[in-house]
């Protein structure tokens, strides 16, 4: 019997574009990318030389740490270029794929017997296990530690994000090898939806499953640690995607990578809204098709949901945890005379000082990217905690951070907290501030002190 | 076309540009006439609408009844101690206007102008909280203030009750009460008695003269001097009766009340527990039965509605920036500024009113209070992940 959670505090937002439930194949992209800032905290050795050829699991770049982390490449073909930034920073390995794919073959595990260092030896190889994130400072795993547990979100209620149930959708059978191959490194919780109960997605015999019923960031895998094992000072839980489950059972079922997923490209500049399926990596360009924008237009491309997600060009490639391309509005050409007394009723707010309240909680709304306001310092008192379900003081913690009192931060629970957690707070903030930058900078900066 | 105005002058208030000293006025006036088309860079890339400009004006537009019906007060008071007739509602309205507009213009051009000295000094953006100090101070001060002391108050408290601490969010006292405590400390006369709270002199051909000597005291300075208030719970809630400005009306701030909480700018906790806080110690005075004390007499209902402890309660205890901050802390802070105030009043035969020392007082206390619930959550987690 599933545990349920009834949470109350969170603020969901709906916008206009959403996905609808059909699926559009991608072809082959042009160009493949695979960015080592996605994988955060991870410090990149470059293996591969341009020109080289790659299959699908090749690895691309390991980490210096330990050198055990792998990243490999999501297609066959030859490695273009590895593009570098400042001070030599690896920005991007892009290959050019092969029309004819082949994959690593890294033999097929028996999930019945596999014991831990067999299974997280496989993951470690396959560059799947670059894919889970740690909690504590919310950065890539490392095979070092002995995680508590395993953290595994099947749903988000980010605006425009993908249905997880949608995306899982014919390959509930992979999910389910992904969790059991899991299950072998640490005890997995898997977190759902009430809708996702009697979906395909369970039985889950290998984890614990619990539900939770709320609005955002509800489906926030720090919401379900925070409620069910919470990290104390010194302990460690992972955490991985649950469309990055699929891929592990894909690697369990059949012993190779496949890095297929299915991308909901979402949002009010998007013609037609719906998941497009195609491979890790990709071109956005490629992926968007007609929808790209037209160069100088005031359209703006993220990769990932409007609240977590990152600003792109057309140019850039799918990131790793992506699961959702949005497009908005700039609104940079927007000038909005007396804005911040008029009564707007188009635009969203929390507050009821606007109207939008009395237009029901089911509309769709048509936001741009403006911030509306100057930052300031913090003013309101309450506004974080009236949507951060956690039990913790967001308000207190971010003070903390910014004034750089490490002691604090401990005492705070910073151990708890990844940046997503923090989106929903930012979105609704009168004071402007960048709250998830603010927790970023803070994580990295007490990981350095830490280490 | 008010963009491209603002386009052409932009370049002449930008960094070496001819009038560059006046950079964060011209800032000012272009986020107040145009909302900055400024798009996020890192972070959520949708943003609420709200913004502290908007919060700042809804507390400013919950004020007005209060100021409104303050305006009509002065004509009121005036024209009834002038033997003339007091049912022309406009007129009496007009001379309250004319009484009130000069102290609202010398409050805001003393307190914004130094907030766009500071402002431009520090390369900062204005900060809206002067907004509604600036209207909060004309009203809680006795009408007959001369405007210079109001000038050096508004100064004293922009400067020393907030930039030094470092601007709005950052203070620890109410910057408006702090302004109130400065001139009831320093120009103690001008403050409290009996002859402040009448507008005297005709205002541009308005109003009434009314001859000096004449008194009119408050229902709270009666009863300090030991004389029964007359009046009963009604009379204080309409609040034709003397007080400063904007405190006589419960009827008018309780429209403002529903303003801040319905919008959820002020928290109801705060707000509702300064009542439960004042109602519970004054009734204990009640049954206490303190021979010879007027004060302690007053009814518990009528303690509510007299003097500013509506006011206070509503427009500067739930000041987010000086209350306390945890959900939690905020019953305790109301609670005892009501009680604090009452027993101010009661036990204080110096001040006929507790309500500016009590949370000028609370205002000190906040951060332990809050100190105290943080302190719970920082020792749950400690005890947490010792017990494993």
């Amino acid at each position: 019997m599933e545990r349920h959670f009834k949470l109350k505090k969170g603020l969901d937002v709906r916008l206009a574009g959403e996905a609808a439930a059909t699926v559009r194949t991608a072809t082959q992209a042009p160009l493949y990318a695979v960015r080592p800032a996605d994988f955060h905290g991870l410090v990149p050795r470059l293996l591969v030389k341009e020109g080289e050829r790659v299959k699908a699991g090749t690895p691309l770049l390991t980490d210096k740490a330990t050198e055990r982390i792998n990243v490999v490449s999501p297609v066959s073909g030859t490695v273009k270029e590895v593009m570098r930034g400042a001070r030599r920073k690896i920005l991007y390995i892009t290959v050019q794929p092969d029309a004819r794919q082949e994959a690593v073959d890294f033999g097929k595990p028996d999930l019945a017997a596999i014991s831990r260092d067999d299974a997280l030896e496989l993951l470690l190889k396959s560059g799947l296990f670059a894919y889970l994130r740690q909690r504590p400072y919310d950065v890539t795993a490392s095979p070092l530690d002995t995680p508590k547990a395993v953290f595994v979100s099947a749903f988000s209620k980010m605006p425009l994000a993908a249905d997880f149930s949608f995306v899982a959708q014919g390959r509930e059978d992979k999910f389910k090898a992904g969790i059991a191959l899991l299950s072998k490194l640490a005890p997995v919780y898997v977190g759902i939806a009430p809708e996702q109960e009697t979906s395909a997605l369970l039985p889950l015999p290998e984890a614990t499953v619990s539900v939770f019923d709320g609005p955002n960031p509800s489906g926030n895998v720090g919401v379900h640690i925070n409620h069910l094992a919470p990290v104390n000072k010194g302990e460690t839980v992972w955490t991985l995607g649950a469309e990055e489950a699929i891929f592990v059972g894909e690697l369990a079922v059949t012993g190779r990578v496949d890095f297929t997923r299915r991308i909901a490209v979402a949002g009010s500049q998007v013609a037609e809204s719906q998941y497009v399926e195609t491979v890790v990596g990709a071109q956005i360009a490629h992926l968007l098709g007609a929808d790209t924008p037209a160069e100088g237009a005031h359209t703006r491309i993220i990769d990932g949901n409007p609240l977590v997600g990152r600003k792109v060009e057309a140019t850039d490639f799918l990131g790793a945890h992506t699961t959702e391309v949005c497009l908005l509005p700039e609104g940079d050409d927007t000038h909005e005379v007396l804005g911040w007394i008029a009564p707007r009723l188009k635009q969203f707010s929390a507050n009821r000082s606007y109207l939008s309240w009395l237009l029901g909680k089911n509309r769709a709304y048509d936001l741009d990217c403006r911030i509306k306001g100057g930052e300031r310092r913090m003013i309101m008192s309450g506004e974080y905690d009236r949507v951060f379900p956690m039990d913790i003081y967001a308000g207190y913690l971010v003070k903390a951070i910014i004034a750089g009192d490490i002691d604090r931060q401990e005492a705070l629970g910073i151990y708890e907290v990844a940046p997503e957690d923090f989106a929903v707070a930012e979105f609704v903030d009168s004071s402007k501030l960048e709250l998830q930058r603010i927790v970023r900078e803070g994580l990295d900066l007490l990981r350095k002190e830490n280490a | 076309m008010i963009q491209k105005t603002l386009d052409k002058l932009r370049p002449h208030f930008q960094e070496g540009g001819k009038l560059s000293a006046l950079r964060s006025v011209f800032d000012g006036f272009e986020t107040f006439l145009v909302v900055p088309s400024a798009t996020s860079r890192t972070g959520v890339s949708i943003h609420d609408s709200i913004d502290s400009k908007r919060i700042m004006s809804f507390v400013v537009i919950a004020l007005m009844p209060a100021l409104l019906f303050g305006m009509y007060n002065i004509g009121y008071q005036n024209a009834l101690a002038a033997g003339a007739d007091t049912t022309a509602c406009g007129a009496l309205l007009l001379y309250g206007l004319a009484v009130m507009l000069p102290k609202i213009v010398v409050s805001y051009v003393v307190g914004l102008g130094i907030e766009f000295v500071v402002a431009q000094w520090k390369k900062e953006e204005i900060q809206e909280g002067y907004l509604v100090t600036g209207m909060l101070i004309p009203m809680i001060l006795p009408v007959e203030t001369p405007l210079w002391m109001l000038a050096v108050a508004v100064a004293f408290s922009v400067i020393f009750a907030k930039e030094i601490y470092g601007g709005t969010g950052m203070n620890i006292f109410n910057p408006a009460l702090v302004a109130r405590a400065f001139l009831f400390f320093a120009y103690p006369t001008s403050m409290s008695g009996d002859k402040v709270w009448l507008a005297k002199d005709t205002f541009l051909g308005l109003g009434h003269t009314v001859a000096d000597g004449t008194t009119l005291a408050t229902p709270l300075g009666e009863a300090a001097a030991q004389v029964a208030p007359t009046g009963d719970f009604w009379t204080y809630c309409v609040g034709l009766m003397p007080g400063s400005v904007g405190e006589t009306s419960v009827i008018a701030i309780a429209i403002g009340a529903a303003i801040l909480l319905w919008t959820g700018i002020a928290s109801w906790k705060t707000m509702g527990s300064v009542f439960v806080g004042g109602a519970l110690t004054a009734w204990l005075f009640n049954i206490g039965g303190l021979e010879g004390n007027a004060v302690a007499n007053i009814p518990w209902y009528n303690h509510l509605v007299l003097g500013g402890f509506c006011f206070g309660a509503v427009f500067m205890a739930t000041d987010p920036v000086t209350s306390a901050r945890t959900e939690g802390g905020k019953y305790v802070y109301g609670l005892l500024i009501g009680a604090l105030a009452i027993t101010i009043r009661v036990l204080n035969p110096g001040y006929p009113e507790g309500m500016m020392l009590a949370i000028l007082f609370m205002n000190m206390f906040a951060p332990l209070i809050d100190y105290c619930f943080v302190q719970r959550n920082i020792s749950r987690r400690l005890k947490r992940s010792q017990s494993k």
